[in-house]
């Protein structure tokens, strides 16, 4: 599904160099987790995947489905089915949360070469996701994650994925900010998404949600690079120890 | 300095002699008369004027109307449209009435400009001329005197009870050299609510003014969507006074626009009158230059009066934005409540916006505040709807449209602000598809 290569990744404006050579492939039907000390590059990975600004490529690749993501402008990324869930979700003033939603989806469709949605099943299905998240017809109305608690803004995060149905789930500290049962509604909603076409790529930096979320792999980044590969014991070793053992391991 | 006076005096001059002095009525021969002298005395603005320094005069003080091409938007129907009101039908400056509604209207009277100034005891001559000349202290308006001394055509608006419908003033544009010259004059009586719309690009060159006197308690609306055409010009005044709890809220919505200057003069002289006035002006000069000017004059002279000016631009590609906007307490003008903002989202580095806002206090228990950005579009807003599919371009009319919707949404009537938006989208659209 995702597939990325010896990725290396500066700023583009200093001569910085965050990742340094980032090796990982999320197939189909598996959830993938990365762990990492805080600064180690993995929000930096989710938006170079995602297409943000500030970020130069010095080399490697990343594809999504054998296509190439770093040549396709953000909009062409989500189309071909790539979805980030924000650490910080943005607040945007003045744009509504159901129109927003409405705008991607349509926009995503059209895209693909699919009808629009049409305003009575869109509805239906924003208020049926909604539910089931717990997020209140009156949070729809507001604007974008403007005035949303951090809780709201991650489950308004899995919202907009639960109605864009992407291919490759990309969730940046999803779980940072949720309390218990928000974690479990989340969890659920991500869980519901699981299927065999889809693959998930969660980073967190607690046991906790893997818990909730059952990973196929664990990867632990250190300093731009994946440093260690292995299976759900690797995340309980490092709630149990840290990174500091690991962290020699590899040195 | 002196060669400056003459070149003013010769401009004036030589617009005067190319103007019919329109003839008619005992009043309003008289107030054409000073109106003429008043602007002798003035001139016309040129670029060295103070209160001209953002914007070039010369195109609206020269003698002949710069040509402008007429604009047909096949694909949008006329704005307003589904709205119940009374047309009043405009063509080069010209009333039509083959196309205008009946001009009668449960609640209030109109007529035309001439039909009043006909009659020696009429109601409009209390006003005449007499809010603009009010209106040329402490800052001169030329532009305004030219207007009410060379009318060549307008309406009177009298509402003495409820309007039963908006008063919809419609201003067509046929002929690419028109050079229209329009004083409608606007009386709400104590207690009466009178709504005024008005729509079109008029003429090339479109000077217009509007004197409006609302009684205590009367309440005054004015919505106005400004014509369309790329190249036509205009200089709009609005001249109010506003009595004992009286209520005036005016909002313009203008997109192209060789050039656009509409000032507001407004003055609070009863208790707890309230004023607000919004602009949403949306500029692409890509294709034809877009100079728009929103001059505002607030001056408050009784106690607990409200005012308040949210005016957003937003420009592209080197259309330039302006704003001059001021706040007069008068001494005694206590517990005024002033408040204005005037914001411009540039979307590249070619689009401009100068603003000037002034604060003049004279009363001490008051509470003004005034703010004013030139601000780009957020980046971290646009990524994240990007991030969605959303691509960039319509991406970047979503933060347009939530950007002007706060000037928008000063719209008191939820219907008359929806006929706004989607003008607006409209718009983004045709420009996008380019
Ligand atoms: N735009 C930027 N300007 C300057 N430094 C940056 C920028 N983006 C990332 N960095 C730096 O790159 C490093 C990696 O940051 P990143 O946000 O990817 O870390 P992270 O692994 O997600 O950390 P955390 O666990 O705290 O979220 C950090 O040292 C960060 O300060
Ligand atoms: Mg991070």
């Amino acid at each position: 599904m995702l597939t990325i290569k010896n990725l290396h990744v500066k700023l583009e404006d200093e001569d910085k160099q965050i990742l340094k050579g980032v090796d990982l492939t999320v197939e189909a039907g598996k959830v993938h987790a990365i762990m990492g000390p805080n600064g180690s590059g993995k929000s930096t990975l989710s938006y170079v995947l995602s297409g943000r600004d500030g970020y130069e490529v010095t080399d490697g690749s990343a594809t999504l489905e054998g296509e190439d993501l770093l040549e396709m402008e953000p909009e062409e990324r989500a189309a071909a089915g790539l979805f980030l869930a924000f650490q910080y979700p943005v607040e945007i003033p003045g744009v509504g949360n159901m129109t927003f939603l409405r705008t991607a989806v349509n926009a995503q469709r059209k895209a693909r070469g699919e009808d629009e949605i049409s305003a009575g099943d869109f509805l239906k299905l924003v208020r049926e996701k909604a539910k089931t998240l717990k997020i209140d017809a009156e949070m729809l109305k507001r604007p974008v994650n403007v005035g949303f608690s951090g809780g709201e803004k991650k489950r308004n995060e899995i919202l907009q994925m639960a109605m864009l149905e992407p291919k490759m789930c990309i969730l940046d500290e999803t779980d940072s900010g949720l309390d218990v049962d928000a974690m479990k509604l989340v969890s659920d909603g991500v869980n519901a998404l699981r299927d065999a076409g889809r693959g998930f790529l969660v980073i967190t930096h607690y046991q906790r949600l893997l818990d909730h979320i059952k990973p196929d792999v664990v990867h632990i980044m250190a300093d731009g690079r994946i440093v260690k590969t292995g299976g759900p014991e690797l995340a309980l070793e490092v709630e149990k120890n840290g990174y500091a053992d690991i962290l020699n391991e590899v040195a | 300095m002196a060669v400056a006076q003459q070149a003013k005096q010769d401009l004036t001059e030589s617009r005067i002699t190319a103007l019919d002095l329109p003839q008619g009525g005992v009043w309003g021969n008289a107030a054409r008369a000073d109106a003429l002298a008043r602007l002798r005395a003035m001139g016309l603005p040129t670029r060295r004027d103070e209160y001209w320094k953002f914007t070039d005069p010369t195109s609206l003080t020269q003698v002949a109307a710069p040509r402008a091409a007429l604009f047909e938007a096949k694909d949008e129907g006329p704005i307003f449209d589904g709205v119940d009101r009374l047309r009043v039908v405009f063509v080069d400056g010209v009333f039509d009435p083959e196309q205008s509604d009946d001009l009668s209207l449960s609640g209030v009277e109109i007529e035309r400009l001439s039909d009043a100034m006909a009659r020696d005891i009429h109601w409009a001559r209390e006003f005449y001329g007499k809010l603009e000349t009010a209106g040329q202290v402490p800052v001169v308006r030329p532009l305004a005197a030219l207007n009410t001394a060379f009318a060549q055509d307008g309406i009177v608006i009298r509402a003495t009870g409820k309007a039963e419908k908006p008063v919809s003033i419609i201003y067509l544009h046929r002929s690419e050299n028109s050079d229209a010259i329009l004083h409608h004059v606007v009386r709400v009586e104590e207690g009466a609510e009178l709504t005024v719309l008005e729509n079109g690009p008029a003429a090339a060159r479109f000077n217009k003014c509007m004197e409006i006197s609302v009684a205590d308690r009367g309440t005054f609306h004015h919505l106005r969507a400004q014509g369309r055409d790329h190249e036509r010009r205009a200089a709009t005044h609005m001249f109010a006074r506003l009595g004992e709890e009286s209520v005036y809220k005016s909002f313009t919505l203008t997109v192209n626009g060789v050039l656009t200057r509409n000032e507001h003069v407004i003055e609070l002289t009863g208790d707890d009158a309230i004023a607000h006035v919004a602009g949403a002006a949306m500029g692409d000069a890509r294709t034809h230059p877009y100079h728009h000017d929103d001059t505002v004059f607030i001056t408050h002279d009784a106690e607990r009066c409200e005012s308040r000016q949210v005016f957003k631009k937003v420009l592209r590609n080197g259309a330039e934005g302006v704003f001059q906007g001021k706040i007069l307490v008068k001494p005694g003008a206590q517990k005024t409540d002033g408040y204005q903002i005037s914001q411009a989202l540039l979307l590249d580095e070619e689009a401009s916006f100068q603003a000037k806002p002034e604060l003049e206090i004279y009363a001490d228990d008051v509470k003004c505040s005034h703010g004013s950005t030139t601000g780009a579009i957020d980046e971290t807003a646009l990524f994240y709807l990007r991030a969605r599919g959303v691509p960039r371009e319509t991406a970047t009319d979503l933060l347009v449209l939530a950007f002007i919707d706060e000037a928008i949404s000063e719209i008191e009537d939820e219907r008359l602000a929806n006929d706004i938006r989607v003008r607006l989208q409209m718009w983004l659209e045709r420009r996008r598809r380019g």
